[in-house]
């Protein structure tokens, strides 16, 4: 009888122990948990995207329920207005959200329109080509287009099409993802509102940009002179919008020789590029 | 001294928890993709380890044997490791909350995983003394953490190449594992040449 009385008191009895100690523990060391935080947690996207400048959406609604003055509700970009409002309701703070902004790809280097120099055969990656004499394209500024944008972007707004990434601005968030993985830094975040960008990063001279693509940026100056909002110029041999000045006049685009200013049109918003 | 050294080097090597005595598979193949959650389970698996020899070595001899129920181990010890682990992770939470925003989320997950038991059942299996199974337990973490690092690089690698469709995922993986494996029965017989015995 004892063969079993003995382990079965001491098995429960260790048992008990435990339980009691853990019950103890619970109670004595309980640290409290923020309410707010978990509250506010539910109200961001859930992304973890990063583009508020925190960790992910946790660290985010910790620093904002830490810290409710300190930390703007309005960082979190997928979210925009609502998920601001939802956070200003939350913490009773003002919440102004910034204007909506998305992705644009500053290159229109399509594969028919500009040339190779190498037939690359080694990692697909952006970021890697990148490594291997700045890439396969003649144009050292171009697209690379093996879609390091597109795996980043967690929206599906962004597509590798005809060898160029394209930006898809209705399911477009402007969080950042795909601009921080270019390591071209061609992806341009531009206020949703703006229509009008020019499609070309190469720094290069004209001549040498004219040698390797039909349409990049020769820095003629033609869209600066067109310009009645002083919104364009031209610096480091490129155009370059001032978003906060740009009227979607479209004159621009009607000027430039090289059909390198890309006019989103309004009705569709989709990037026609 | 010597002896102290050729436990902790045969457990990092020459029986290493993971490679050799295949143990703690689960987090070895689940958490190896990333170095820095690799690194964060593997320290916590070391101090998992180390924390519960501390605690059921005593229990062992000094509760079970002495009543004759040395075969309750098993049962005695998961229940022993799961209490001490949460307990620990309660009191980390209280007192060293940096500690636990680093370990917190790996504890839970070794709590009763079969590396941790199976280096407590070694130890007394073993016949170790007190000091002689802490020194074993931390070697098996160390080992296990060794093993931890090696693999998370090897995958690195592994994801970022090109290899045909029918590989990709867990079946690279485990080919990748036997092969790290195979490397580490190497360390067979080393540690007993080092020392002369």
């Amino acid at each position: 009888m004892s063969a079993f009385i003995t382990p079965v008191v001491l098995v429960v009895g260790i048992g008990l122990i435990s339980g009691i100690i853990l019950t103890l523990a619970a109670r004595f060391m309980a640290v409290p948990v923020d309410e707010t935080a978990s509250i506010i947690r539910d109200a961001l996207p859930g992304a973890n995207c990063g583009a508020c400048g925190y960790a992910g959406c946790d660290d985010y609604a910790a620093a904002l329920a830490g810290d409710p003055q300190g930390v703007s509700p309005t960082l979190c970009i997928p979210g925009g207005a609502t998920v601001a409002q939802a956070i200003g309701e939350i913490l009773g703070v003002d919440a102004e959200a910034d204007a909506p902004i998305v992705a644009a790809v500053m290159c229109d280097g399509r594969s028919h329109l500009t040339r190779q120099d190498m037939d690359y055969q080694g990692y697909k990656t952006c970021a890697s080509v990148k490594q291997f004499f700045g890439g396969p394209n003649s144009c050292k500024h171009a697209c690379i287009g093996f879609g390091d944008c597109v795996d980043a972007c967690q929206y599906d707004a962004i597509h590798i099409c005809d060898g160029i990434a394209l930006v898809d601005r209705d399911n477009c968030t402007g969080c950042t993802m795909c601009s921080k993985a270019c390591p071209q830094n061609i992806i341009d975040m531009i206020p949703a509102t703006n229509r009008v960008f020019v499609a070309c990063s190469s720094k290069d001279p004209a001549r040498q940009t004219r040698d390797v693509c039909e349409v990049g940026c020769i820095a003629c100056r033609l869209c600066e002179k067109a310009c009645k909002f002083d919104a364009i110029h031209v610096n480091d041999n490129v155009a370059k919008i001032d978003p906060e000045k740009c009227t979607n006049c479209g004159m621009c685009v009607k000027a430039c020789p090289r059909d390198i200013i890309t006019l989103i049109p309004k009705q569709k918003k989709a990037q026609t590029a | 001294m010597r002896e102290a050294t050729m436990i902790i080097m045969a457990a990092v090597l020459g029986n290493n928890f993971v490679l050799v005595k295949f143990l703690g598979i689960c987090p070895f193949l689940g958490v190896s993709k990333k170095l820095d959650s690799a690194m964060g389970m593997s320290i916590a698996v070391v101090f998992v380890m180390v924390m519960s020899t501390a605690a059921t070595w005593p229990i062992q001899n000094l509760l079970l044997e002495p009543n004759g129920i040395g075969y309750m181990q098993t049962i005695v010890f998961i229940l022993v490791i799961a209490a001490l682990v949460q307990l620990v992770e309660i009191a980390m939470k209280k007192f060293v909350p940096a500690l636990h925003r680093g370990l917190g989320v790996y504890l839970p997950l070794i709590t009763t995983n079969c590396a941790v038991l199976g280096v407590c059942v070694l130890n007394i299996d073993e016949g170790y003394g007190f000091a002689q199974s802490l020194l074993n337990s931390f070697g098996a973490g160390v080992g296990f953490l060794i093993a931890m690092f090696l693999f998370a690089g090897v995958r690195g690698r592994i994801e970022s190449n090109d290899y045909p469709e029918s590989f990709k995922g867990i079946a690279s993986t485990l080919i990748a594992a036997s092969i790290l494996s195979l490397s580490f029965m190497g360390f067979a017989g080393m540690i007993d040449g080092i020392f002369g015995m």
